[in-house]
């Protein structure tokens, strides 16, 4: 493995107790509650409260439970690791309540000082939270790993030891890493002073799915954009969700100087992945106050929201065909949908002759992250899945289509059909009349 | 590039769905951005005309009765009675067998959760074996974990009010559920997957479970009443398999906020604005425009705030229904009131005091607040003339009504926002023809 594959991973990141992460710690969110005028619109929204009778919601999380806080040292109840961080409540509140940023602190602090480091559930939520660091082992050996992550008896080990659910099957690793394949490729084949871009491919699309991060790199030189792949760590999802703010603090502060570079050198970040975007966009600036935080979170973008505003591409793909796809189902993500982002897939489908998608509904996949794969939270997961699914087997349509890599596994777990990207449709339509490129 | 459309509505609530709707009805392509959630999900899903005319003291027999009494910068006097009706007509055949009360002009009586007595055009048809017209005896049904719904505190207040029929309310255990902060959309869940829940012979589902629960405390009334929770995506079902299992009519008390009757109304809009081919951008607001070139009353494009990044919107026509002072579509600073977006002129006293009358019951001056407009319902400048040829604005951004007081905000939001949808989507064809 290269330093470029792995820029964080020295010896300093291993396991070790976490450390209090200060800026969260001081962060003063009361203000934020009183905000709240208790119109539980928030409430309504969230799909745990809706099937967990365990979890009292967004409202008391968020604002009432800082409100508590201020009157006496209240502790922070342990309910706040049932949320799933959808960050559903957030787009949804009327009054700007920061209920994510709220969440995201709790549980950090929750994680911090109520939960042993020597519990199955801590060492369990690292491991899920840093997946990126056993996704580099796998991909050195990734038929061995896939072969021994599929064997029944890890699946059962997984849930005795670790509370990882025997449910589901881990995600398959690819042969050959998207970076591997960026550096055999000889990196950019378009060099363009004027019209640059930094691709944050995250940890799916790296290990798993390196077909997506191709089909970027091509739809965009396409377009004559000049694509840099700077180094990169994790965006800080999945550790945001486990309370593991220390983790994300490092991962963030890697981002935004990689990130911020990148600017400098008069690129503008794209991303594959909604939650990889989301985090970059609204939870770093939220938690953290690096140096160039705010302007890598505007400079961010979607792939295709970026070619919607910057490139004429309804005009491109006017008349344009693709083959070799059936229809859709399209699930918008959560934090897709956060972003503004949950309409604009079905729309560019729509331009393309020949295939179509058909948009089931606006519930929650159930997954988020690391969330569905805990064995306590399996259940909890597929009963907010079930709308999802009696959708996706309703719609005139086979496969799935989902910019989320977790969503897409859920989408999959939960009907068996094969899940696709919106970018390799593009690339596909882009390209029906020339041989597809190595 | 600007993400390019013919009609952008700025604003999801009751009044921008119903534009986008209206605009959608010519063929031209319609977008409608949206923020945050809309009041829809606190309002009571009925669909208010005028319920109180200022003139009057008691509720309104007939709303239209009572147009001719109203001022005539009042919302319904620019649009005029016809297009109220057409605006209805236009709700009936978007909410088919959803709603009722379209068979007469007449205000049908509504009995509510805290036991009065509420005036409205339209109501669900899970509403209507309730109405307070029937003389049929009522039996309210609450639930221990369900503070919002008082049935006995609600059925005296109907007895007081004097309702032609015996009622009685009940309190009864909601089956599965414990945690006394329980969300309706946890109860209206339980209902449409209708979850099996563990009692003494073994498992049962919710629904024979509360059909159960219910069951003694029937004494002969003809009808029972339940809060607004009978499931959400599967009401009419939920509701029949009740009727059904307790052999009487089952019907729904409109509840306070959060409100299952608003959020299925929304999802009614949202899934005919799918239908009818509008695309819909939510969770991202429009902060500021731009005009074209040299024409300083025509806009060009919008743009809209992703976290920090800022995406063009253009269209040739716009309707704004950001709400008001609650959808944050007016907002207030200690000096003045003003409509962030476009800076539209909003009439409103200077002196800061004069908002405000001193009694909690007397009509307050800020609750009229919004912006005036002609008739085709362009905003208005301080000199009377259209800020913008291309800006129509409807719902409680306008101005000049009290839609608490009156009880005619939803009537508002859909007549209004139909007359501003229909010219807009009109005023796009004149731009291409
Ligand atoms: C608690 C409550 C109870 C009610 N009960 C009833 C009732 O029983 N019967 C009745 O008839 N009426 C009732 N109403 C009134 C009625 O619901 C509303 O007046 C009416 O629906 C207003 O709708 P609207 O579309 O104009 O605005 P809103 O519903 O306020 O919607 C405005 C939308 O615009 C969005 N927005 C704001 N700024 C921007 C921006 N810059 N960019 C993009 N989007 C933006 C907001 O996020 C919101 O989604 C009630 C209202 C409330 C608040
Ligand atoms: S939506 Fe916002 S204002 Fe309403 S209860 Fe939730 S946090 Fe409070
Ligand atoms: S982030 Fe999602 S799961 Fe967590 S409280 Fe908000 S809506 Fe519920």
């Amino acid at each position: 493995m290269s330093d470029a594959d792995n820029p964080t991973d020295d010896a300093s990141d291993e396991f070790e107790p976490i450390q209090v992460f200060p800026e969260a710690e001081e962060m003063d969110l009361r203000p934020g509650a009183d905000n709240c005028y208790k119109c539980s619109t928030c409430d309504t929204n969230c799909p745990v409260a809706e099937v967990d009778d365990e979890f009292p919601g967004p409202k008391f999380q968020g604002p009432e439970q800082w409100r508590l806080k201020r009157q006496d040292d209240h502790d922070i109840d342990e309910s706040v690791m049932k949320c799933s961080n959808c960050m559903r409540c957030d787009s949804a509140c009327p009054s700007s309540v920061p209920l994510s940023q709220m969440h995201n602190t709790a549980r950090g602090e929750y994680v911090e000082n109520h939960m042993s480091k020597f519990s199955r559930e801590y060492v369990r939520n690292r491991i899920l939270a840093n997946y990126r660091r056993l996704a580099p082992l796998a991909a050195t050996f990734p038929r061995t790993a896939n072969f021994v992550m599929g064997l029944s008896i890890t699946r059962w080990l997984g849930e005795k030891t670790l509370g990882i659910t025997s449910e589901r099957e881990f995600p398959a690793f690819a042969t050959e890493t998207f970076r591997d394949w960026w550096r055999k490729r000889g990196g950019a084949k378009v060099q363009n002073e004027d019209q640059k871009i930094a691709y944050f491919h995250g940890c799916y699309s790296n290990y798993n799915t390196p077909e997506v991060a191709k089909a970027l790199v091509r739809v965009y030189e396409h377009f004559g954009y000049e694509v840099l792949v700077p180094p990169q760590s994790c965006s800080g999802t999945p550790m945001f969700a486990n309370g593991m703010l220390e983790d994300a603090r490092r991962a963030a502060e890697t981002n935004v100087r990689e990130l911020a570079a990148a600017l400098e050198d008069g690129a503008d970040v794209i991303a594959s992945c909604s939650s990889c975007s989301m985090s970059i966009r609204q939870e770093y600036p939220e938690l953290f106050d690096f140096e160039d935080t705010e302007d890598v979170a505007a400079n961010t973008w979607d792939a295709l929201e970026y070619l919607r505003v910057h490139e004429d591409l309804e005009g491109e793909l006017e008349g344009a065909s693709v083959e070799g796809f059936d229809d859709f189902a399209y699930h918008a993500p959560c934090h897709a949908r956060n972003q503004g982002l949950d309409g604009q897939t079905v729309e560019l489908l729509d331009v393309i002759d020949g295939v179509d998608a058909h948009d089931v509904g606006d519930s929650c996949s159930g997954i988020s992250g690391t969330y569905g794969w805990k064995a306590e939270n399996y259940e909890t997961s597929m009963k907010i899945g079930e709308e999802m699914f009696d959708h996706m087997d309703t719609a005139d349509a086979e496969t799935g289509l989902t910019e989320c890599p977790t969503c897409s596994m859920q989408m999959e777990h939960g009907t068996g059909y094969e899940i696709r990207h919106p970018l390799e449709v593009l690339e596909a339509a882009l390209f029906s009349d020339r041989p597809e490129t190595a | 590039m600007a993400i390019e459309d013919d009609v952008l509505v700025i604003g999801g609530g009751l009044a921008g769905a119903t534009a986008a709707l209206a605009a959608a009805e010519r063929d031209v392509r319609v977008r409608l951005v949206t923020y945050k959630q809309s009041t829809l999900r606190h309002a009571s899903g009925l669909i208010d005309v005028l319920g109180y005319a200022p003139t009057d003291d008691g509720p309104l027999t007939n709303p239209y009765d009572a147009l001719e009494s109203l001022p005539d910068s009042h919302p319904y006097r620019l649009v005029g009675e016809a297009a109220i009706r057409k605006a209805l007509a236009f709700f009936d055949e978007l909410a088919g067998a959803a709603y009722a009360g379209s068979h007469t002009d007449a205000n049908a009586l509504v009995p509510t959760a805290a036991g009065t007595i509420k005036p409205t055009a339209r109501y669900p048809t899970a509403t209507a074996p309730g109405l307070a017209s029937d003389r049929r005896d009522v039996l309210l049904v609450g639930f221990e974990t369900l503070p919002g719904f008082d049935a006995p505190l609600a059925a005296a207040h109907l007895e007081a009010a004097g309702v032609p029929f015996d009622v009685r309310g009940a309190t009864c255990s909601f089956p599965g559920i414990r945690r006394d902060d329980a969300k309706v959309t946890r109860y209206a869940h339980l209902l449409d997957v209708d979850e099996a829940i563990a009692v003494d012979a073994g498992e049962i589902g919710v629904r024979a479970a509360l059909i159960e629960a219910v069951e003694g405390h029937l004494e002969g009334e003809a009808r029972v009443g339940f809060p607004a929770l009978l499931g959400d995506e599967h009401a009419d079902e939920v509701r029949t398999d009740l009727a059904d299992g307790l052999g009487v009519d089952v019907f729904e008390v409109p509840m306070g906020p959060p409100s299952l009757p608003g959020i299925r109304l929304e999802d009614l809009l949202y899934d005919a604005l799918e239908d009818a081919g509008v695309r819909v951008t939510s969770g991202v607001p429009v902060v500021e425009y731009e005009t074209a070139g040299a024409s300083e009353d025509r806009i060009d494009h919008v743009v809209v705030d992703r976290n920090g990044a800022q995406v063009p919107h253009r269209a040739t026509q716009y309707v704004l229904a950001t709400g008001g002072l609650v959808g944050k579509g007016v907002q207030s600073e200690r000096q003045r009131v003003y409509e962030p977006i476009f800076d539209c002129h909003v009439s409103h006293a200077d002196d800061r005091y004069e908002w405000f009358v001193d009694g909690v019951f007397d009509e307050q001056p800020y609750a009229r607040f919004g912006l005036s407009a002609d008739g085709e319902l362009r905003p208005l400048d301080a000199d009377g003339k259209p800020e913008f040829r291309n800006l129509r604005a409807a719902g409680s951004v306008l101005g000049g009504y009290d839609y608490a007081a009156e009880k005619s905000g939803s009537g508002v939001s859909l007549a209004t926002g139909y007359v501003a949808g229909t010219h807009a989507g009109e005023a796009v064809d004149e731009v291409i023809r």
